[in-house]
């Protein structure tokens, strides 16, 4: 309830009104769940345009992935991620080898949720893509039957980079790839998410930002 | 209801949904007579047309604030299509936001009606103010690129449209018939309509290019058969929205016409700098925002100024 109010009245605005969205292919996005949505990371508000992309109806069931030792910084900060973004919180350093650091992910997939995962990890330096991590590939082979859909977007790094918290408004691209599965191979796996990212990258024209 | 607005520009908006109804029904009967042809980019474009008229009918017809603020969003959109497009520093993204915050101040000018401030805020403040913030941050790696691009943006997007609500708080009195919101209503409306003249007159007659560096589309009959129409339709509104007599409208008429193709081929020259085709997906069929109202970028000013002249 309060999710869907905060949506309404604060993130739809807010992305649609003030930012605006470019957005290409917005039919190849999943229907239902369970589904991954994959897509490159360089501002808070990644998530959000992810998940405005979806109608309201759909909140129940889109889970971002995001890091613990982020977002459970102070009990302010989790209350919000858990409550209101309804995050599934991923331990980076795990201590523990018995530990399954993909158990809520794995969760969630059963349940018919749609998780949207990050693969950079953190949202690095503004407009740059960092190297993805292979976490995104055990889940995919755990869940063979899972569309994996990828995701570029662009702009949201101008709008509101890491470590600004003034937010000044840019049309952002968001430009959605055809659906991939587990191929059977994890530097495949991989190889086959980066190039399709970079391939949906190319599809757009970005002015030079330095 | 619509007691700020007097009869002739209610009439005004009645003749340009008849405008549009009769597109959508040539439409349509093109869709039924050739099946097997693509009208989608058409139908695309009057889809739109209609979403845009109707957003501009009701932001005038509820009133005066809700007219002015609508010219303000229409320059919050286009800065944000310009900023989106051209190349931006990193540094700047604090200069950015200054540029941003002018709009509603400017604006709040016109809905005071302070002319002195609107006419020299933009291009007397804001052209000092920004650069003194830009050495603030102190990069100087493309500063001038940085500058001059930035106030550009601001003069085109801001300046020049906000023009057009200026109209809104001219005296009554020397507009009788209409008032500000008729003088609007005839700018945009002849604007628009010479943008739609021209690109017929083009492709039913055109064969001399007129500016093929630039827009390898635009010709000579486009653009004269474009600015006749305008001109001739000029006259017939004019008793009907302006204080303007005979002669005054045909000189409006060609001047509308002149400076919207500018403006048009203005916007264009932009976009081939940067290579694009379009300036951004806001309105299907059409482009972007700046796609829309790149003619009315040089109309809005050049026109103000012509019936400020003449009658206030």
């Amino acid at each position: 309830m309060l999710q869907q109010l905060f949506f309404l009245i604060v993130v739809r605005p807010l992305i649609l009104i003030v930012l605006g969205l470019n957005v290409r292919h917005r039919d190849r996005l999943p229907a239902q769940g369970p589904a991954i949505l994959v897509s490159n990371h360089n501002s808070h508000l990644d998530t959000l345009v992810l998940m405005t992309l979806f109608p309201n109806r759909f909140l129940p069931i889109l889970r971002p992935v995001a890091a613990r030792d982020y977002f459970f910084r102070n009990r302010l900060l989790a209350w919000f991620a858990l409550n209101i973004i309804r995050i599934i919180p991923l331990e980076r350093q795990i201590a523990d080898r018995t530990q399954d650091p993909l158990a809520g992910c794995t969760d969630a997939l059963r349940n018919g949720d749609i998780l949207i995962l990050f693969p950079e990890g953190s949202r690095g330096d503004p407009e740059e893509m960092g190297t993805f991590k292979t976490g995104i590939a055990h889940l995919a082979k755990r869940h063979p039957d899972v569309p994996i859909t990828p995701v570029f977007l662009h702009g949201l790094g101008k709008a509101l980079p890491k470590g600004e918290a003034l937010l000044v408004p840019f049309f952002c691209d968001v430009f959605v790839g055809e659906p991939l599965r587990w191929n059977g191979n994890k530097g495949a796996f991989m190889a086959m998410l980066e190039h399709t990212v970079t391939l949906l990258a190319e599809e757009g024209y970005r002015p030079t930002w330095e | 209801m619509f007691s700020h607005l007097h009869p002739p520009v209610l009439y005004g908006f009645g003749g340009i949904v008849g405008v549009l109804v009769f597109a959508s029904t040539i439409v349509l009967i093109l869709k039924r007579q050739h099946p097997e042809k693509s009208y989608v980019e058409l139908s695309q474009r009057i889809n739109s047309w209609w979403i845009m008229v109707g957003i501009f009918s009701i932001a005038i017809l509820l009133s005066r604030t809700t007219s002015i603020i609508f010219f303000a969003f229409v320059s919050f959109l286009a800065l944000k299509e310009y900023f989106s497009l051209i190349p931006t520093r990193r540094a700047d993204r604090r200069v950015l936001f200054w540029a941003y915050a002018a709009i509603p101040i400017q604006y709040y000018w016109v809905h005071l009606e302070w002319y002195g401030m609107f006419i020299i805020f933009i291009p007397v403040f804001l052209f000092l103010f920004l650069p003194m913030r830009m050495v603030i941050i102190g990069e100087t790696k493309d500063f001038l690129r940085a500058a001059g691009t930035l106030h550009w943006g601001l003069m085109v997007m801001v300046f020049s449209i906000s023009h057009a609500a200026f109209f809104l708080v001219l005296s009554e009195e020397q507009n009788p018939v209409a008032g500000g919101a008729g003088l609007v209503l005839y700018l945009i409306f002849l604007t628009q309509f010479n943008d739609v003249a021209q690109y017929v007159w083009g492709k039913l007659t055109g064969r001399l290019k007129i500016i093929p560096k630039v827009s390898p589309n635009k010709t000579w009959e486009g653009f004269l058969g474009g600015l006749a129409t305008t001109t001739t339709l000029a006259a017939t509104l004019a008793p009907h929205l302006t204080p303007l007599s005979l002669p005054e409208s045909l000189c409006a008429g060609v001047l509308i016409g002149c400076s919207g193709f500018i403006g048009d081929v203005t916007m264009s020259a932009l976009k081939r700098d940067i290579g694009v085709k379009d300036s951004g997906g806001l309105l299907p069929g059409h482009g972007g925002i700046l796609d829309r109202i790149d003619s009315l970028t040089f109309t809005a000013p050049l026109f103000f100024h012509y019936i400020y002249y003449l009658h206030y």
